[in-house]
């Protein structure tokens, strides 16, 4: 089910803000419009359309601090998973199976697919190969939702410390969905 | 890991985003970078000798205006390539009207001149180190706008390269413009030029490879 614009702006707005529950379903949302803008521009590499839903994801979460509130949302997100999408495809060297051109920004935010298919990257063992520094903070903060403050006391690390764990634990982990170490 | 769990953990926590993160990168970025570059200039170069009376000359700060007025338009474009989705729509304007404005200055300053002088209103008296000192006043600045762009979200890789290197091309040729003897039109609408567009050049070269995300 697709949401319009002005709706999904409103809830990253809100986000930005610091409202967790509106950001996130910023994210549900905007992983309908990204499968769907994927899965018709990588028709003929199906398997690959949830990685990259989920690489697109996490971009979008790593550079969310780019968006200004008085651009159109559809250009920020669309350049966004044009910049994944070729990226990925110059990895894969297989541009030529782009079977639609990338000309048209129109219609991220119109269609949505929330049928998702299984990812065939394993983020969890990615997750597990980054350092204890990024790894820990991330864990007890972002999967099990413990506060910033009771991370910093269990794994003995700084509250900056965490926060930054957290911060360079999740762009070190969009370079590993690329392929980086 | 589920798309979904994936958003659940993204979410999670994540707290607010301070605003005009990128005003602020590129103020810092250009605060270091123009100290290097001065103190680069300070230290091999020195500042030219006549300094106290050049400043009281219009063709100085034309000079310092021309290197300024670039260093601005490269500011704009870095800007702008450092967001996605960013429209460029000012920036050829912004860029090309500075430079416009130096030929047009350098044409009329030749035109009017003596023809056996306007070899020597072109080379001045060197030529042949202005670009490549330029260039070298603005490696550190390069250094520090790369990263800040490293910190934002660049998608036109190249582009953003080539926006990085002129605005740390004319931000040495700020700080160069304090030693530089030269005053003449000619001579800074191409010598100047030149020393900004080899950071240009390596920018363009070197962006998508550094600028990764």
């Amino acid at each position: 089910m697709s949401v319009p614009e002005g709706r999904l702006r409103e809830l990253l707005k809100r986000g930005l803000a610091g409202d967790a529950s509106a950001y996130r379903a910023f994210l549900e949302a905007l992983s309908g419009n990204l499968r769907a803008f994927l899965r018709k521009r990588l028709s003929r590499l199906p398997d690959e359309v949830e990685d990259l839903v989920q690489e697109s994801l996490l971009a979008v979460h790593n550079q969310r601090h780019t968006y200004d509130a008085a651009q159109p949302l559809t250009a920020w997100v669309y350049a966004i998973a044009r910049y994944k999408l070729v990226d990925f495809l110059r990895r894969r060297s297989r541009e030529d199976l782009l079977n639609d051109p990338l000309d048209d920004e129109i219609d991220l935010l119109a269609g949505s697919d929330d049928e998702a298919a299984e990812a065939r990257r394993d983020l969890a063992k990615l997750l597990g190969s980054l350092p204890d520094r990024q790894r820990l903070p991330i864990v007890h903060v972002k999967i099990e939702g413990l506060s910033v403050a009771d991370t910093a006391r269990c794994t003995g690390l700084s509250e900056s410390a965490v926060k930054v764990g957290i911060h360079r634990g999740l762009r070190a982990l969009a370079a590993r969905m690329r392929g980086e170490s | 890991m589920k798309t979904g769990d994936l958003v659940a953990m993204l979410a999670t926590g994540a707290g607010s985003v301070q605003p005009n993160q990128a005003a602020r990168r590129y103020a810092s970025a250009i605060a270091w970078g123009f100290l290097g570059a001065a103190l680069l200039m300070a230290v091999l170069l020195g500042p030219r000798r006549d300094f106290a009376q050049a400043v009281l000359l219009p063709m100085f700060w034309i000079k310092l205006g021309f290197a300024a007025s670039l260093a601005a338009a490269g500011l704009l474009a870095a800007m702008c390539l450092s967001r996605p989705g960013r429209s460029l729509a000012w920036v050829p304007g912004a860029v090309s009207a500075p430079v416009l404005a130096m030929w047009v200055l350098a044409a009329i300053v030749l035109a009017r001149a003596d023809p056996a002088r306007r070899a020597v209103l072109f080379l001045g008296e060197t030529a042949q180190s202005c670009p490549l000192l330029i260039a070298l006043l603005a490696m550190p600045v390069f250094v520090a706008v790369v990263w800040a762009m490293k910190g934002l979200a660049p998608t036109r890789l190249r582009l953003a390269g080539a926006a990085a290197g002129l605005l740390s091309g004319a931000v040495g040729a700020v700080a160069y413009s304090v030693h530089c003897p030269e005053m003449q039109a000619p001579f800074i609408a191409f010598w100047y030029l030149l020393g900004m567009l080899i950071p240009t050049a390596a920018g363009a070269v070197l962006g998508p490879r550094l600028l990764r995300w």
